[in-house]
């Protein structure tokens, strides 16, 4: 059965900027976040996510403001994450217009609260964010707080118990290949594809239409996309174009508007 | 036009209000039987568990209320969870009773395709919105405006399953299979996807069914 995918635009914020980095660090400031999300949605992306980079160090979140103002002109989903650390936490965002807590450093160190906001907003909300890196041949350990510190869980049984604890989604970013536009970590993307039986949003490493086509045809429910997009390598359109091309197919552009 | 929201606390009202107010509308969002009962256009959006919503109208006293407006041939919009509620009764764990507006039933969706190879549950993403059988297009409904095959955001792990064929608006295809996602009964109308994320195409229904709405007025 021919596959459809997603592609989302992945927004990382720090402050009130829009940031890139390079394997996460190295941030460099590209402006105002909501100017992107309109052009993206303007060019047909099919999802947001914005990423508060350094909210989970300074436990603290400020990404309500920015969701609030983008879901004023934006109607397409909005997923948010970092420094998610609770079921108010997420009910807060949730209530500024995003439809999907993404949580990573809250949930290692207390798998618990995946079950949790499962159960309070349903599992369709609760995205476990997972940033791996290679550890060995066909191996990845997670990491949090940026790819800064290591959980000790593998990916895999870890995205494996995150569904098991009720998350309706994974977002699977490689650390290794984060930034770096030079493609996909394809084992990684059909290793963790293959583990669950709920969608998996992939991202890391996406330099060209190539790399999101190699990234859908290894397993990704959807393709998470930074660099390539703000830097302006490739439009929405463009890479949708690709992928349809590749045999991928995708949401079909609108004429209304 | 006032379209008035009901809010039993389980959903992302912000974006549903957003999307209103965007095409014009005025919206007020209640959570008491009198402003319910006091509406002339409902909806009833929602994310969740369905037992969660259920138990969220209960406690508001907000069941009857509905039912009476529905039967009034006021204008109800159920949206995602708020479309399942529409229904007699839904398998998410455990059997639960719905608000019994349009018959049918909420069962969980298949964990294989038509081809038995396994399939992501939850459903997230958009599809193509095409008429039910026996319709060649959505004519007489809030999707009108609609070319069969526009697509719209869905996010579900569970879905309608209306008892009369007449009932089924517009379907789409997941793994093969069609899946209930516009179902309409009278002045009730039940949309699995969120119209309030379906960019343009999504606008387009919610224009719709205010016109509609306008028309009942």
């Amino acid at each position: 059965m021919a596959k459809k995918i997603r592609l989302i635009a992945r927004l990382d914020v720090k402050g009130s900027n829009l940031v890139k980095g390079i394997q996460l660090e190295g941030l460099r400031k590209l402006g105002d976040p909501n100017h992107f999300a309109r052009e993206y949605y303007e060019q047909g992306i099919d999802e947001l996510l914005y990423i508060d980079i350094v909210a989970s160090l300074y436990n603290r979140n400020n990404l309500s403001d920015i969701v609030r103002k983008t879901v004023q002109e934006v109607y397409v989903p909005v997923c948010v994450g970092g420094g998610l650390r609770s079921v108010e936490d997420v009910r807060a965002i949730l209530s500024a217009g995003a439809d999907k807590a993404a949580i990573n450093t809250a949930a290692v160190k207390r798998p618990e609260l995946i079950s949790e906001v499962a159960a309070a907003f349903g599992s369709q909300c609760m995205v476990l964010s997972i940033q791996a890196k290679r550890s060995g041949p066909g191996r990845w350990e997670a990491y949090y707080d940026n790819g800064r510190a290591h959980s000790g869980y593998d990916v895999v049984e870890w995205a494996k118990r995150g569904v098991e604890l009720g998350a309706g989604e994974i977002l699977l970013t490689s650390v290794d290949n984060e930034g770096l536009q030079r493609g996909m970590d394809l084992e990684l993307i059909r290793a963790v594809s293959q583990a669950v039986d709920v969608p998996v949003i992939c991202g890391g490493g996406v330099g060209c239409a190539a790399d999101a086509v190699a990234g859908a045809k290894a397993g990704a429910d959807a393709i998470a996309c930074a660099a390539v997009l703000h830097y302006g390598k490739e439009t929405v359109s463009g890479l949708k174009t690709a992928l349809r091309a590749a045999g991928v197919e995708v949401r079909h552009e609108s004429d209304r508007h | 036009m006032k379209v008035t929201v009901i809010d039993y606390g389980l959903s992302n009202l912000f974006s549903v209000q957003r999307a209103f107010t965007h095409l014009g509308a005025e919206v007020e969002v209640v959570n008491q039987p009198q402003q319910v009962q006091e509406a002339s256009a409902l909806v009833l959006p929602g994310v969740g568990a369905f037992q969660d919503g259920m138990d969220g109208l209960a406690k508001l006293g907000l069941i009857q209320p509905i039912r009476d407006k529905a039967a009034a041939g006021t204008p109800l919009l159920g949206i995602c969870l708020g479309m399942q509620m529409l229904f007699d009764e839904s398998e998410e764990f455990g059997l639960h009773q719905g608000l019994g507006l349009i018959p049918g039933r909420v069962v969980r969706i298949p964990s294989v395709d038509t081809d038995n190879a396994p399939q992501r549950v939850p459903h997230i993403g958009w599809d193509p919105l095409l008429p039910a059988q026996g319709r060649t297009d959505f004519g007489g409904s809030a999707l009108a405006g609609l070319h069969p095959g526009e697509e719209c955001y869905f996010i579900h792990s569970y879905e309608a399953k209306p008892t009369r064929e007449t009932d089924r608006l517009a379907d789409t295809l997941y793994g093969g299979r069609r899946v209930c996602a516009a179902a309409a009964c009278g002045s009730v109308l039940g949309v699995q996807f969120h119209p309030e994320k379906s960019g343009p195409v999504g606008l387009e229904i919610l224009r719709g069914w205010l016109a509609q709405c306008e028309g009942r007025a």
